[in-house]
């Protein structure tokens, strides 16, 4: 199950890229940016805004009644849809999208393949994102064989939170990881990602040594991970690492929250603002001081 | 930028564009001459050419380095009357119309209302053209099917070769007398034709001697009245240079600039020639030059940039012709699309990128002017770091440099027929037009209108803006069973209107050749000289004529929207589709939104789509290509609409891509606004499955935010997705780099702009799918050209 293949990604490792966004993911992130990839089920995604007056095509074509029509908006019964798709099928206006599709690994690599010749041209080549990758080992272990059967570069972009076995199946197909790293504080991950992180510190020091490259990448997000301390402890954690990665910050952005609206979903952060260029710059000299090389932004 | 190239760009920025009677009224003078009644054509040109040169006030602007102006002073843009007379209207109108206006003095008025307009009156090429073409071509081109570029101005779409790097004028006389000793006028019906016609070369390179010589006069003129020595010295370099070139070859940088630039002068004060006149591979002609130059220590770097961007300036003074009736209301630019071309391939196709290239480019990004355009030919074996710098200045967001596919320019110009030596000194010119510089007559002859065709088989040969029948019945579209009949009307109908666009052109050919000769052109270009025959009349080594088609995106789209709702899932009848066009989708917004939205669309490198291009492609090409003209050459295709896709789009009415009535069409060969929604790379493979080897030029627009460029890596990507385009044999591409009013307009409609991707963080979304409050974000980011 995916929910969206992004081409011409150039911020997912190197050169043009085609990223693959897996539909699932355990943890629960307050800031999460990608909230259509949370669940594991096709969800609907409603744009209000291009629905048109006097259309009922939804209506009409949903087998569960889960949709009807107040003064002005479309309104959905999540309880009742079952993600079968039929009503964004019917949209014309593509008020009703779906997030959310089961597809074969064939379709997927002849989708990618169609961006051949840039990954070629560029030394690019295709990223598994998410949502967690990890989630659909299997699929994600195919689907990363064919892609390196056609020489084609290979990157994942993980949470961290899976089993390592998992990591270590797809370990020989991955050119290079893009590892997220959250907090150093057990507690505070539970409280805002609803895990804690012992398994992806674990993961992050064991793959730090078996992978082929990783890069580590820190959301930045004003009021949770952005104090000199815990940028402290990510980076004091960074440079005991088996080996040394290049780190990005990732600075927090408003994306999730309208997508956290077309989703039914309440936006868990609406008071949290981007960090500012003082603080991103205060963020990369806390990194850069212990010798991490940091970008940010991608 | 030192001072004098500071005062002299400001002084070409603020000089008010003004429209000067002068041209028009020596012209007028000659013409009622008593000399000039017993001349024949190519004779009556060139004293007429002679006699405005000798006459015409010489202008050299303090500071200036390069000189020679077609009017009186910078900016005064003189009138072609033979070919086309503004009317007291028209001058009115130029004066008046918003944007890009001409002065026009009261003196100037005066001259038109008592001396040109009452002698040219029903005389001019345009009387003539429009007398005979046919009701059917009238209609046509009344009904938007196709535009006609001679209407207005003279053929042109030539460009500068090396050879008068080489030769002087006084050398290409030489020619002109070996030409005339070897007529055969014991077996050569033409032997008198070609004997007037060199004749008539021979009086216009005197002329252009004469006029260079006047120059010189100037300048030691200018000298006794100087004070400045650093001046002095400048003037006296000046007369002696203008003593020098054009007549004979130049022998240095210097004198290199200032013999194109009278050659230049020489073809534009000639006639209005389309896309005015260019220098063509500049870096490659100028190359010797400036080796030679800083080699023997007579040049340096800063001498050779100061001259280049004096040279630039020259370009900036010299606005395009002002048009006559309904074009002079609505066409506005000054531009007149001299494109300078750097980089490429030399002659024996070696990376021609050289140390001259890098300081054009510098030049360009410095100059900032309007004119001249520029252009960066990228082969194979083009070093990265030039590509990169080219697209470090596209970045500063100012449309230049386009950039161009060598190979694919020489590949088109092979399978025309031109020698590989000829194709690799070749280049683009105008928008994005293939040419084989210096040898090469390659007439743009209008555009042409793929939707209207399809509007028009839509209605059975009935266009529904006129009510007027005027093209094939073919049928009623409710009658079509399988898609494939549409396709076949359609067909059939292409073929109708452009059999009826070729044979005017075929006349438009012949009246040029018979009644404006251009003997100044012809020197220039070979091989006017050895044939004897003119620019107009054959007389250029290879002689193209073009057919530009508009609209395949939007054309494409309606096709696939009627196969796919009609056709194939049948959730639309013919009749009802037919009824929400006629009325312009009021009242049937669903069916407009479907028809946006749930059709498979070109741009997107879904073979759905992008096969029915192919399919126009196909039709299109075989209408037009390889058809004879009447200079001894043949017609090809080129997919290009300068800014005509707008006109089209008012001439046609709603169309089944969902698109309203009086809209634009798609440009050039993008993909309709908003309808491709995968990105660059996915318009990039739908685009290059046009076979762009069998046109002479495809245009290719991409939107950028500066954001997306904004460091060396975001320069990289760049880099790398224009050489896979060229891997795929792509012909052009250029990229507009979106600034904030794109993106307010944006958020206004959305749906024109669902194509325009943003950076927001470290990655890249749809600007009409990210929520408002990023959008202010991204729009505020914009506006600071903060990266």
């Amino acid at each position: 199950m995916i929910f969206d293949i992004k081409k011409f990604a150039v911020h997912d490792g190197p050169g043009i890229r085609s990223t693959v966004f897996f539909k699932g993911c355990p943890l629960r992130c307050s800031w999460c940016q990608n909230p259509e990839g949370i669940s594991f089920d096709p969800q609907v995604m409603l744009f209000e805004q291009r629905c048109l007056d006097g259309c009922r095509d939804c209506i009409v074509v949903c087998p569960q009644k889960a949709l009807s029509k107040d003064a002005a908006n479309i309104v959905l019964d999540r309880g009742r849809c079952d993600g079968c798709g039929l009503c964004a099928a019917s949209c014309p206006a593509d008020a009703l999208q779906m997030a959310g599709k089961a597809v074969s690994v064939e379709a997927v690599i002849n989708e990618l393949a169609k961006d051949e010749v840039f990954y070629l041209e560029s030394g690019g080549g295709i990223t598994c994102s998410g949502g967690e990758p990890l989630t659909q080992i299997d699929f994600l272990h195919v689907l990363l064989q064919a892609a390196k059967k056609r020489g084609w570069h290979t990157a994942v972009d993980t949470s961290g939170h899976a089993p390592f076995a998992y990591f270590a199946k797809i370990i020989p197909s991955v050119d290079l990881f893009l590892f997220d790293l959250k907090s150093m504080d057990a507690d505070k991950h539970r409280r805002h990602c609803g895990e804690d992180n012992g398994l992806i510190v674990d993961n992050l020091r064991r793959l730090s040594e078996a992978a082929r490259s990783l890069s580590i990448r820190v959301p930045l997000v004003p009021g949770f991970n952005d104090s000199p301390a815990d940028l402290d402890r990510m980076a004091d954690f960074c440079q005991s690492l088996p080996r040394r990665h290049p780190l990005h910050l990732l600075p927090y952005h408003r994306g999730g929250s309208s997508k956290c609206k077309r989703l039914g979903l309440t936006d868990p952060r609406p008071e949290t603002m981007p960090p500012n260029a003082a603080q991103v710059k205060k963020a990369l000299e806390i990194f850069r001081r212990k010798n991490i090389a940091t970008t940010y932004g991608g | 930028m030192n001072d004098r190239i500071r005062q002299l760009r400001r002084k070409s920025l603020k000089a008010v564009p003004e429209l000067s009677a002068e041209r028009g009224v020596l012209l007028t003078r000659f013409y009622r001459s008593a000399a000039a009644q017993t001349l024949s054509a190519p004779l009556l040109r060139a004293h007429a050419f002679a006699y405005m040169l000798k006459h015409k006030k010489i202008t050299i602007m303090p500071g200036e380095l390069i000189v020679g102006e077609r009017g009186p002073a910078a900016k005064a843009t003189p009138t072609y009357p033979e070919i086309t007379c503004h009317s007291l209207a028209d001058l009115d109108v130029l004066a008046k119309r918003a944007k890009t206006p001409f002065r026009v003095t009261a003196g100037t008025r005066l001259a038109f209302a008592r001396k040109i307009i009452p002698y040219w009156s029903g005389k001019t090429m345009r009387d003539r053209l429009f007398e005979r073409m046919s009701p059917e071509w009238l209609e046509a081109y009344r009904a938007g099917v196709f535009t006609e570029f001679m209407e207005q101005r003279a053929p042109g779409h030539t460009v500068c070769g090396e050879k008068i790097y080489g030769q002087g004028l006084l050398d290409i006389k030489k020619d002109i007398q070996d030409s005339l000793a070897a007529l055969d006028f014991m077996n050569d019906p033409q032997a008198l034709a070609r004997e007037e016609e060199l004749r008539a070369m021979t009086i216009a390179a005197d002329a252009m001697m004469l006029y260079a010589g006047r120059h010189a006069d100037k300048a030691r003129e200018l000298l006794i009245k100087e004070k400045d020595s650093a001046r002095r010295k400048e003037l006296r370099q000046i007369a002696e240079i203008c003593q020098r070139v054009p007549a004979r070859a130049p022998r240095n940088f210097h004198e290199a600039l200032q013999h194109y630039w009278f050659m230049h002068v020489g073809v534009i004060s000639e006639a209005n020639p389309w896309d005015s006149f260019n220098p063509g591979r500049l870096d490659q002609h100028l190359l010797p030059f400036y080796e030679r130059g800083l080699a023997e220590g007579t040049l340096d770097r800063e001498a050779a940039r100061e001259l280049l961007q004096a040279f630039w300036i020259k370009f900036n003074n010299h606005p395009s012709p002002p048009k006559v009736g309904v074009t002079a209301e609505e066409s506005g630019t000054y531009t007149d699309f001299a494109l300078i071309n750097t980089g490429g391939l030399t002659t024996d196709g070696e990376n021609g990128v050289n140390d001259l290239s890098f300081l054009i480019l510098d030049v360009i990004e410095e100059m900032r002017l309007l004119q001249p355009s520029s252009a960066v030919q990228v082969s194979k074996k083009t070093p990265d770091a030039f590509l990169k710098r080219a697209l470090a200045i596209v970045k500063t967001g100012y449309g230049q440099p386009s950039i161009f596919n060598s190979e694919a320019i020489v590949a088109e110009l092979l399978r025309q027929g031109k020698s590989l030596a000829d194709a690799r000194r070749g280049g683009a010119s105008g928008c994005v037009e293939t040419g084989a510089f210096g040898r090469e007559s390659y007439i743009l002859t209008g555009y042409f209108n793929l939707v209207k065709v399809l509007e028009i088989t839509l209605n059975n040969g009935v266009d529904p803006r006129s009510r007027q029948k005027i093209g094939l019945e073919t049928g009623k579209p409710e009658n079509f069973t399988v898609f494939d009949e549409l396709l076949d009307a359609f067909n059939r109908q292409l073929n109708h209107f452009i059999d009826i666009k070729i044979r005017g052109n075929n006349i438009i050919d012949r009246l040029y050749a018979r009644y404006l000769p251009v003997p100044f052109l012809s020197l220039l270009i070979d091989d006017c000289v050895a044939s004897g025959r003119d620019y107009h009349d054959g007389g250029a080594r290879y002689n193209t004529s073009y057919i530009q088609g508009v609209g395949l995106g939007t054309i494409t789209d309606c096709l696939s929207a009627i196969r796919h709702h009609v056709y194939e899932r049948r959730s639309l009848t013919m009749e009802a589709l037919r009824r929400a066009l006629k009325k312009n989708f009021s009242g049937h917004e669903m069916t407009r939104q479907l028809l946006l939205n749930k059709t498979p669309r070109y741009g997107n490198d879904d073979d759905a789509a992008d096969d029915l291009m192919r399919k126009v492609f196909e039709m299109f090409f075989n209408a037009v290509d390889g058809r004879p003209n009447m200079r001894g050459g043949r017609f090809h295709i080129n997919l290009l609409p300068t800014t005509v896709h707008i006109y089209f789009g008012r001439m046609t009415g709603a169309t089944a891509d969902g698109r309203r009535a009086g809209e634009p069409l798609s440009e050039g060969v993008s993909p309709v606004q908003g309808a491709d929604r995968l990105g660059p790379t996915a318009v990039i493979k739908s685009v290059a499955k046009i076979d762009h080897l069998r046109t002479g030029g495809t245009l290719l627009n991409q939107k950028f935010t500066p954001q997306l460029l904004a460091d060396e890596k975001g320069i990289a990507q760049l880099a790398n997705l224009v050489r896979a385009y060229f891997r795929l044999d792509g012909h052009h591409v250029q990229f507009n780099v979106v600034d904030a009013a794109t993106l307010r307009a944006a958020q206004r409609q959305p749906e024109k702009y669902r194509d325009l991707i943003v950076r927001v963080a470290g990655y890249s979304d749809y600007f009409v799918d990210i929520g408002s409050e990023l959008q202010e974000e991204i729009i505020s980011r914009t506006e600071h050209g903060e990266f």
